[in-house]
């Protein structure tokens, strides 16, 4: 693909992507305040919040103490007093100190007030593995807030994904959890900077195929865009449906895709036990039973903490994992 | 910015400008409010008690589900009442009832929650009162949030949190103290020690000297009032706003006092204290010393006691008309307010429940 500036289309890394989305946000909206560990001066330790300060000033993008459930905690009392934060967690687990203002306010406000109180508000978590990090820095956590009613969860796998999503949670009326997979932070794509914004809630299908349905969101949609590739090659044609949205979740377009195939695998990297995959397989197969000819698959992470680097290519689902799972859909029968 | 530590320290003892005998404290350091605010003060102190032992009547016939008194604390909520303009936020926790209803809430929106109905019956944008917190300090943060949004605007807003002395050994009540100083928000804290964190004491909370002390740390003035003269509130927390509002910062006052009855009508206080150390607080009632003092004064007759009287019970007589009925709202609004737009799975659910539901009608 190449560069074509004069229709608004940039080659840019998700990194990149999702530092034009706020930066976009904050200029059409003098309500948009960005905030967290780092996200000043630093421009964050992952650098989506560069040049911000510069642009907008420290009253519009921020450091704050290094509190998380001060950080969440303040943005919703923003939130019910006109403002649109956007929190930064500056990882995964670093974002368990503020998971009662999460679960217990970020979630509940609107229902608890009966409609009144609104939380426009975007709770960014770099998560998952694949970068080498330290304990801590790499948990798969979008179980938790997955299971918790009134949050939106949503995760792009691309840049141009991370791009509109970011712009549609900041204007959504709801509280987003957008979940950054920090493995994609430096992959490049093209970015239709003018493309309209997609509503939070819907799938899409990276790949076309006829024979299996692989599943997967954020990080694990490039894992299963490669296990299709390396399955076309050995004659087996693989659909590769990106969720983008966990919550809400698009059964339509996922239902569909799996009864056009009747066979499905469910891709990601969160331990399986009790998990987001846990709740697709069965959501798939409470719908699309009559349709399946084998019973739907994961190919997930392990449910041991995560490992340290030397040992995180054990955890995480690769290609292998998932065409052995492939190859676990009783081909023989059919 | 380093402060002079001598700011921050709260004085040795607690402000007190009335005392439990309702005379005047002689060597007061505040200048006592002016008669219109005690009497407006008195006014209020007479309708929160009503409210106490309307409440507390209504939760024993089962009209409520569960009630928390307030009462020997109804100073702490007149007074929190009282320091507000329309401009700023009240953030109320489950025990501030009374400071809700004093803030103009209607009473059948503010005992929803206590009849089992919803989590929160009033629009906290219209009074602006934020829901009442049941969990323990979250909402200080919430009140840093709002006050911070206001300054930003340029706004006279200044929030007014409340918490109790329990909550002061949550993680949520340092980390608002603290981003309540560096943003130099306009917030005033108001911890109600009622000496009880259910059944656990003060000396099991904390040994700091006091919990006002617990602001210095970060950079907070803290203060300690005697919180059963409203006197002593008021003219604390008023310069306590001012402050805030002129933009010099938030503040921490601890207010003494005593939750005279259980912790909620569920509990049973005797396995944790004795009946004299309640007899001794009964002997402070902030409302007995300041309607001495309102008559030392001549600044109140029976003929007004009976006028105010009269006005609170009518919101009593209200209360048992508006609580007595069943307030709960339609099954399908669990689903109306998950979300500004239902998912469509919820839209499911709320078909499976109106289902469910009209086959129980259809059994009657």
């Amino acid at each position: 693909m190449t560069s074509t500036a004069t229709t608004g289309h940039e080659k840019l890394t998700m990194a990149q992507a999702l530092n034009r989305a706020l930066r976009e946000s904050m200029a059409a909206d003098d309500s948009v305040v960005v905030f967290g560990e780092d996200v000043g001066a630093l421009g964050g330790v992952f650098r989506i919040t560069d040049g911000l300060t510069a642009e907008f000033g420290d009253t519009r993008c921020f450091d704050t103490p290094l509190a998380e459930s001060g950080i969440v905690g303040m943005a919703v009392g923003m939130a019910m007093n006109g403002m649109r934060p956007v929190v930064e967690m500056q990882f995964d687990a670093f974002a368990y100190p503020a998971f009662e203002q999460i679960t217990s306010h970020v979630a509940k406000m609107r229902n608890r007030t009966r409609g009144t109180v609104s939380l426009p508000m975007v709770i960014r978590i770099p998560y998952a593995g694949g970068i080498g990090g330290v304990e801590h820095h790499c948990d798969s956590s979008e179980a938790y807030y997955a299971h918790t009613p009134g949050l939106h969860v949503v995760t792009p796998a691309n840049a141009a994904d991370a791009h509109r999503l970011l712009r549609a949670a900041i204007a959504s009326p709801d509280p987003v959890v957008f979940m950054e997979p920090k493995k994609l932070y430096w992959t490049k794509e093209e970015v239709d900077l003018g493309a309209e914004l997609p509503g939070i809630g819907r799938a899409m299908i990276r790949r076309e195929g006829t024979d299996a349905t692989l599943i997967a969101y954020g990080p694990s949609v490039p894992v299963a865009l490669e296990a299709a590739e390396v399955a076309a090659q050995e004659g087996r044609s693989l659909q590769v449906v990106d969720l983008r949205s966990i919550v809400p979740f698009d059964d339509e377009t996922v239902c569909a895709a799996v009864r056009s195939t009747g066979r499905a695998v469910v891709v990601a990297e969160a331990p399986g036990f009790a998990s987001v995959a846990s709740e697709i397989v069965a959501r798939v197969t409470e719908r699309c039973f009559h349709s399946l000819a084998a019973p739907v698959r994961r190919a997930v992470g392990f449910d041991i903490p995560f490992p340290a680097p030397k040992l995180e290519h054990v955890q995480l689902p690769g290609v292998d994992r998932v065409l052995d799972a492939v190859d676990d859909l009783q081909w023989d029968l059919s | 910015m380093t402060r002079d530590l001598d700011l921050l320290l709260p004085s040795p003892h607690p402000v007190e400008l009335i005392d439990p005998t309702g005379r005047t404290v002689a060597e007061a350091t505040r200048e006592l409010p002016d008669d219109a605010a005690l009497l407006r003060a008195f006014a209020g102190l007479t309708t929160a008690r009503r409210i106490n032992d309307q409440a507390s009547a209504l939760a024993r016939q089962g009209r409520l589900a569960v009630y928390p008194s307030s009462h020997g604390q109804e100073a702490c909520q007149v007074a929190a009442a009282q320091v507000l303009t329309d401009d700023d936020w009240l953030f109320p926790t489950y025990r501030d009832t009374a400071a809700v209803v004093l803030r103009g809430v209607d009473v059948a929106e503010a005992f929803l929650p206590l009849q089992g109905a919803w989590h929160s019956g009033y629009d906290p944008h219209e009074h602006r009162t934020a829901p009442q917190a049941t969990p323990l300090a979250t909402q200080l943060l919430h009140a840093v949030g709002v006050a911070h949004a206001a300054r930003l605007r340029g706004e006279p807003t200044v929030a007014l949190a409340l918490c109790g002395d329990g909550a002061t050994s949550e993680g949520d009540f340092h980390e608002a103290l603290n981003f309540a100083a560096v943003f130099r928000a306009p917030v005033v804290f108001l911890v109600q020690n009622n000496q009880y964190a259910i059944s656990v004491p003060l000396a099991r909370q904390s040994v700091a000297p006091s919990l006002a002390h617990k602001g210095i740390g970060y950079g907070v003035p803290g203060e300690r009032v005697d919180g059963n003269d409203v006197a002593a509130l008021l003219a604390v927390l008023g310069t306590a706003m001012a402050r805030a509002r002129a933009g010099e910062g938030p503040q921490l006052v601890e207010a003494h006092t005593y939750r005279m009855q259980p912790h909620t009508n569920a509990d049973d206080s005797r396995r944790y204290r004795q009946d004299d150390e309640v007899a001794g607080w009964a002997e402070r009632d902030p409302l007995a010393r300041l309607e001495t003092w309102l008559r030392q004064h001549d600044l109140l007759d029976d003929a007004r006691l009976a006028a105010v009287t009269a006005d609170a019970d009518q919101l009593a007589a209200r209360m048992r008309t508006e609580l007595a009925g069943d307030a709960t709202p339609e099954p399908a609004e669990l689903f109306a307010h998950v979300y500004a737009t239902p998912t469509p799975q919820l839209v499911e659910q709320a078909a499976v429940v109106a289902d469910e539901l009209s086959r129980e009608d259809a059994h009657r």
